[in-house]
């Protein structure tokens, strides 16, 4: 089972081994790992993704408590929260396949953000699912390139994960 | 305050937190530290290897409760460090270790002595820093040995590149603020009622104790808990000396080398208490049989720990000594009952032994010989058989008199750490229960413990062999004796008077108690050499991954 | 092949990949794999502290050119290694380290005698595995020894969780697959003739060799290449032997504690070839300031360094020996220059020089009476005063035959590398030229040598203190001895009877080539106790942080 974790981190250097660390050491599997900045600038956000049952996310979420540099670890229901990912795909564009991903592109509110005579990048923008589906559909035409930032994922309403 | 060097400003962090000791060998990129304790007033004692200072800080702070603190310079100096900082942060012991950097604008080009101490060191401390500017000093220090010494105790490491400890500053000692870190102190009220009805509910209850009970000074507590109640009480070996082991609520140690009794009641058992311990695996024997029929309490300041290993039907996380004086008001007194009879006789029954009478010297009889001279003694063992004859076969009565590394179980632990216990506790006679492969890897201490006359006693259980790994090819892998022979060298009475310490031997059992008095009436460091069979055992033993059920009484 | 154990194919991979020996020390995670040792053909040596395993292995890789191996227990056993790992590191030194886990289904538990030794060591290790299945095990020993050896050569470290070891597989050798790891063993053609051009447009070229001539074997096409432009050679600590000290063209080491004339040479150089040599900063002093009229050839195998610490004009990617050797051919024959009398004429003014005649042993003296005695003589060195009064004063004339901590500067690493050297070469006669610091930090393994039969010669040049950061004290902290003092402690004669060694000593310059040739025919573990004065000082000396040019002779 696949939990989704929020953690506001302090931002110094070193933050990112411990924590990485910490999954390793533990035997804990990482599935997507992103970091970004947050309104604060002392801070950085996290989005973990990791797979276990309850008792590996409880064991995840108080060890991770125990680091210092770490000021919150809150799990995210995927029912209360939305959740993106970003890709970016160069795909191979023979001229007569031209058409057909661009329909696709468009059925998945994706853009084309760069034009080549062999091949296009595609961005898009969604959850895992989405993006999942789009690859797919996309590999039949021959994926050169992938580039994805991983899940980020927020709570819903007035509820907020912050330091 | 006023404007100060870097290093000036370390030695005024570590006198503001009560430093008076602090273990150390000097390098090329901690000179300027050196140069300011030169005339600090905080006292330095030169180690002959980095591990032993980390050892020695260990063993002061678990003698005396208070916060260790060693020093190394870059490089090797402080992954020399790495064994000793890894042993305290299995343990639980509040430690700072201070290293030596190369000069910030080396860092991360391979310079003369460079290690990432930090990078390497963040798996086995509690918390770490590289400071990168001076006028940090003051708060990392005040961090670092809140940190270390507050909430599950733990080592923490500085790491000080030279331009840090030479770079002015203006010295203010400020505030905490980590809003990342606060240590679970006060337990729930509800989680105490829920436990203490557990507690009264029980028929057949045990309470196990490990080294938080120690850290928190909880002892009184927990035999006022346990007086109340009349449950029986089972240390772990860092939970040794928690209870005094002449109570008839005793049962000793549990585990993998604990007594008959104390395993059979924890299987027997419906109710278990478990304060300020872990479950570890050479305490559980295989985890799903362990405690088979009981209900968990489980009590640790430190979350993460409870539900790690078992299942917990009743968690109170919070500070132990807190704990256990919530839960002795809310419990009503009992009665000596059919379990506390069942208990009794399984201790009459499968008592502690061994076999008396040979022409060579018993190692239990040692330990004993040592109780009876020296009751009050605090005990610094090594790690193998002679940590666990020493666990054993003195009667420990006392919390911080026993002091042995578990978690990590580091041969070379017991001498720098009893030098360390030694200069925390100066009035109390220190012994290192030791074993002739463990004493070996920190023999060079011996310098340390004559130059500054700390008179600490070694009793090497001389038995020319790795006894504990032998035992196990003895008994699972049918005498095939690879690697263990030690072939008795060196000679250590020679090697203690090489060093100018005092040398003895005993080779008969008759020379015992006369060796060990004339040990105790020493007033200098002392090795006594005590020839034992290379086929004494450790005895009960519960085989690695067996349940405790199946405890084995090995022959003495 | 079969199906076997776990432990049976580590054995068989070892075999596979040459192993002869190995250096370690068992525990109970090991127990299987030692038992397999117990039937196999590979020598294990027994040590008494597992740092002195890895040096041991590392001294055995220096001195043959082969893989090294040590192996350790879980835990304690592994964090003991780390300062020998990082050691290697630090000097490229091809090794491979075997460490016992716990049974994978209790890593991460804190297990007895857990520690994560794969997090601990990412920042000290060429590559590091932690093998979770026992069919991985051939894969990994071949990929481990693979990255251990080649391109820049550096320690890998397998940790073995003890169900590995137990489990079977069906043992299959496999190639080498991994896309990540290319060893840029191949030199660009266009590099080496822009190389050639630079030096036949130099007028005063300096050739800087670094220990990566050694590790390729690229020595007789480096003496080829600089008698025919006829340029100078300077060497750094880890190239020393490289280029025989006693031709006209060898300028001795550079750098920190290098000759006056290498120092100027470099300073006036218009060009330098530095050959698989990294810019440390004990080599370059003040960076800003080195080598200020040079343009840079830099040959090294690993990309990484070219760049790093200095500009570089001409980069050449690849194996030293192969670069040297298309170097060599691409160049056209220079005869002696008007540079070539400069350099003879700093050579002849400001030669390396101790006064003599004194009452006192000068260790300057006993280095040179070791060469006169024994010239072809393996020298591997401890740390301090000690490493550069041997760099200093002994003729270097072979690669391999100085063996010394340079990167890390290790104390304690001398004696059991010389151990390590000395079983992989036992017809060489191998000294260790030690401090009485240094020597303590490992001096339990006055053990391993006696019982094996190992016949190092331990030169101990003691001076009671911690010499090299005295003399920093003396010359920049105002004679502030803090904690430099040893006290002279122990009688390292008597130690070394203690341990069944043999023990001299030396007090006076009369006794020196006595004692020395005494040790010399000695056929055991031999100490020699040389008595010289605490305020010996190493000369010439670069300030740390000075440029090259501030070079300072100090009074002997």
């Amino acid at each position: 089972m696949k939990h989704t974790i929020a953690l506001i981190v302090e931002n110094k250097p070193g933050v990112l081994v411990r924590i990485a660390g910490l999954f390793s050491r533990r035997g804990f599997n990482i599935d997507s790992l992103t970091v970004g900045a947050t309104d604060n600038p002392d801070y950085s956000r996290m989005t973990i993704t990791v797979e276990g049952d309850e008792v590996v996310l409880e064991q995840v979420t108080k060890q991770l408590n125990k680091l210092v540099n770490v000021i919150r670890v809150s799990e995210l229901l995927p029912s209360e929260s939305v959740e993106r990912e970003l890709a970016i795909i160069k795909v191979a564009a023979r001229k007569e396949d031209r058409s057909e991903i661009m329909q696709i592109v468009s059925v998945f509110r994706a853009k084309i953000i760069d034009v080549s005579p062999r091949s296009m990048i595609v961005e898009v923008t969604g959850s895992e699912d989405k993006v999942e589906a789009m690859v797919r559909l996309l590999r039949q035409f021959g994926i050169k390139e992938m580039a994805r930032t991983g899940k980020v994922s927020m709570v819903r309403g007035t509820k907020v994960v912050s330091a | 305050m006023s404007n100060m060097s870097g290093a000036e400003a370390i030695v005024e962090s570590l006198k503001l937190e009560g430093v008076d000791v602090v273990f150390g060998l000097p390098g090329g990129y901690i000179l300027p530290l050196y140069d300011a304790l030169y005339d600090s007033g905080i006292r330095h004692v030169l180690i002959r290897h980095e591990q032993a200072a980390a050892h020695a800080a260990d063993g002061y702070a678990r003698a005396t409760g208070r916060v260790g603190v060693c020093l190394a310079t870059s490089g090797p100096g402080a992954t020399n460090l790495v064994t000793g900082i890894a042993t305290a942060y299995m343990d639980s012991v509040p430690m700072v270790a201070m290293t030596g950097q190369v000069p910030s604008q080396l860092l991360g080009t391979d310079g003369f002595q460079e290690a990432d101490i930090t990078g390497i060191t963040i798996p086995v401390t509690k918390h770490n820093y590289l400071v990168r500017r001076a006028k940090d000093i003051p708060r990392v220090f005040r961090e670092a040995f809140y940190i270390a010494r507050t909430g599950r105790p733990g080592p923490v490491l500085i790491d000080l590149p030279k331009d840090v400890t030479v770079d002015d500053l203006d010295f203010e000692y400020p505030e905490i603020c980590l809003p990342g870190y606060s240590p679970n102190l006060k337990v729930h009220a509800l989680q105490i009622k829920r436990a203490a009805k557990a507690l009264m509910e029980a028929e057949r209850p045990v309470i196990y104790v490990g080294g938080g009970v120690k850290y928190s000074d909880g002892h009184k507590e927990l035999v006022e808990l346990a007086e109340k109640i009349k449950a029986p009480v089972t240390t772990t070996l860092m939970g040794v000396g928690c209870f005094p082991e002449d109570s008839p609520l005793s049962l000793g140690m549990l585990g993998m080398h604990g007594t008959r009794y104390a395993n059979l009641a924890i299987q027997e058992a419906d109710l278990i208490l478990a304060v300020g311990a872990r479950f570890d695996d050479r305490v559980t024997g295989k985890i799903a049989s362990f405690a088979p029929q009981a209900k968990v309490i489980h009590v640790d300041v430190d979350p993460a720990e409870i539900g790690k290993n078992v299942r917990v039907d009743i968690p109170v996380v919070g500070d132990a000594k807190t704990a256990l004086a919530e839960l002795a008001k809310a419990v009503e007194p009992k009665v000596w009952s059919a379990w506390n009879e069942l208990v009794a006789a399984w201790k009459r029954d499968h008592p502690l032994f061994y076999a008396k009478g040979g022409d060579s010297i018993k190692p239990q009889f040692v330990l004993e010989t040592i109780c009876k001279l020296c009751p009050e003694a605090v005990i610094v063992t090594e790690v193998g058989q002679n940590q666990m004859w020493a666990a054993q076969f003195f009667t420990h009565k006392d919390p911080k008199h026993f002091i042995s590394s578990g978690g990590l179980g580091t041969m070379g632990y017991g001498f720098p750490a009893a030098t360390g216990a030694k200069m925390g506790c100066p009035e109390k006679e220190v012994f290192d229960i030791a074993g002739d492969g463990s004493i070996q890897m920190n023999i060079q201490e011996l310098a340390t413990a004559v130059i500054n006359d700390v008179a600490v006693k070694v009793i090497i259980l001389n038995n020319g062999v790795l006894g504990m790994v032998r035992q196990l090819q003895d008994l699972f892998y049918e005498k095939r004796f690879t690697n263990t022979t030690l072939g008795r060298v060196p000679d250590f009475v020679k090697m203690a008077e090489a060093y100018g310490a005092l040398g003895l031997r005993a080779t008969r059992p008759s020379e015992v108690e006369g060796v060990l008095k004339e040990a105790i009436a020493s007033d200098r460091p002392t090795v006594v050499d005590v020839v034992i069979s290379p086929d004494e055992k450790v005895s009960p033993m519960v085989p690695a991954g067996a349940s405790l059920s199946e405890i084995l009484e090995l022959e003495g």
